[in-house]
């Protein structure tokens, strides 16, 4: 029943790019077309149903000063083998997501979920969340995706949905569509959600949370401290 | 001399970081909110990017090509990345304590930022030299910061603003990101 929660949980009510606000990189940079999208989805969720085991199952052997180099070596090595096997078996993909691919590395989901979530929890536990959060990711690109592919190409999975006779908004798969895009998308699952929306990038969920904390960029209470160490 | 002169130029206005590649996002929206935290960590990233593209260029060129292992070079790079960010906020603290207390909060958090890996690996991929190497990192660091420069002005406007309810906060910072984006792509066909 837990075990479904956690699986739940990521899909909508904690969706990381959504709701939590992580990785946002990827989330603008490689939806310009649907399928892009899933493929980026579904490698981040193998980097991190991958990571998220490891660091379970290795949670008291590594030593906490140094945690967060060792789940960063740990992420890195998923993140080759992922871009090994996609460079062989789907080149099209590979090329299409060119410099994002490595840059999983460093996609604050991942180590975020390390830190928050695999490195406190049993491996059963750490595997359902890994998928959530993976999935839930995926499904935002793919909704990211399909809005910009429509608008700004006039096709959906490279068919042509719109006729060809209708201009295509190019603005949606330039870089500024993607902001737009995603700021939308963002105030209506807002408001579908009948919540209020997220006032600020969501820190708690961050792995430098308490090192931002400490630097006073934080809303809570980073500004007060900044100010007062003016 | 040119070459370097189309590579600074691109870096920063044309292909620039945050508003047209999208990386760097998070501390893009996370840090901009006040113009003197804009400044410090602009200063800390374009510091970063430089030393880590002069640690990481011989990396490659000496221990992965010899060794024909290029691929590990994400693992590589980011391993190196780390160690020198922890290492130049340990020196830092000992010997420049005034800078130290300018840029080294800052310096944690630029560990992932995903602007400063992708410099490295940018690098390698275009296949520069060690002086394009840094011209490109020295560029790359100079848009983030005139990024978070002018965004952090555009935001303490949205601030006293009257948007719908829904767009309040993150919605509305985004759009306001996509105009300043739309800005820079003015730039664009410029060489």
């Amino acid at each position: 029943m837990s075990n479904l929660h956690e699986f739940t949980k990521g899909l909508i009510k904690e969706n990381p790019t959504l709701v939590t606000l992580l990785g946002m990189c990827p989330t603008l940079a490689v939806t310009t077309m649907a399928s892009n999208g899933i493929g980026m989805g579904l490698a981040t969720t193998f980097v991190l149903l991958g990571s998220n085991i490891v660091i379970s199952l290795l949670k008291n052997v590594i030593p906490k000063a140094v945690r967060l180099p060792c789940y960063i070596v740990i992420i890195a090595g998923f993140v080759t083998a992922v871009e090994l096997l996609l460079k062989s078996y789907l080149p099209a993909l590979h090329s299409a997501l060119g410099i994002f691919l490595p840059l999983i590395t460093v996609n604050c989901i991942i180590l975020g979920r390390a830190e928050v979530f695999a490195s406190k929890n049993k491996l059963l536990p750490s595997i359902c969340d890994a998928l959530g959060m993976g999935l839930g990711f995926t499904l935002s690109l793919f909704t990211m995706g399909s809005i910009r592919e429509l608008m700004g190409s006039g096709q959906w999975f490279g068919i042509q949905i719109i006729p060809e006779s209708f201009d295509n908004m190019m603005i949606f798969i330039m870089p500024a569509g993607g902001f737009f895009v995603l700021g939308c998308v963002i105030a209506a699952v807002n408001k579908l959600a009948k919540k209020k929306p997220p006032k600020e990038i969501g820190c708690t969920g961050c792995p430098h949370y308490s090192a931002c904390a400490k630097a006073g960029l934080t809303e809570s209470d980073g500004v007060n401290a900044a100010e007062k160490e003016a | 001399m040119k070459e370097l002169f189309v590579i600074m130029v691109s870096a920063v206005l044309v292909d620039n970081v945050v508003l047209s590649q999208f990386k760097g996002i998070c501390p893009f929206l996370g840090v901009s909110k006040k113009m003197r935290n804009s400044v410090g960590m602009g200063a800390a990233v374009i510091f970063v990017m430089i030393c880590a593209t002069l640690v990481t260029y011989p990396v490659y060129k000496f221990m992965l090509l010899p060794f024909g292992v290029e691929y590990l070079k994400t693992i590589a790079f980011i391993l190196v990345i780390a160690l020198f960010v922890q290492m130049v906020e340990i020196i830092l603290k000992k010997l420049i304590p005034p800078l130290y207390k300018a840029l080294g909060v800052y310096l944690p958090l630029i560990t992932t930022n995903c602007a400063v890996l992708a410099v490295t690996i940018t690098n390698i991929d275009e296949e520069y030299t060690l002086a394009q190497s840094i011209t490109n990192a020295l560029g790359t660091g100079l848009g983030f910061t005139l990024a978070l420069l002018l965004f952090s002005g555009v935001r303490s406007r949205i601030e006293d603003s009257d948007i719908p309810e829904t767009f309040k906060g993150v919605p509305a910072t985004l759009i306001a990101a996509s105009i300043v984006s739309l800005s820079f792509m003015g730039f664009s066909g410029l060489f």
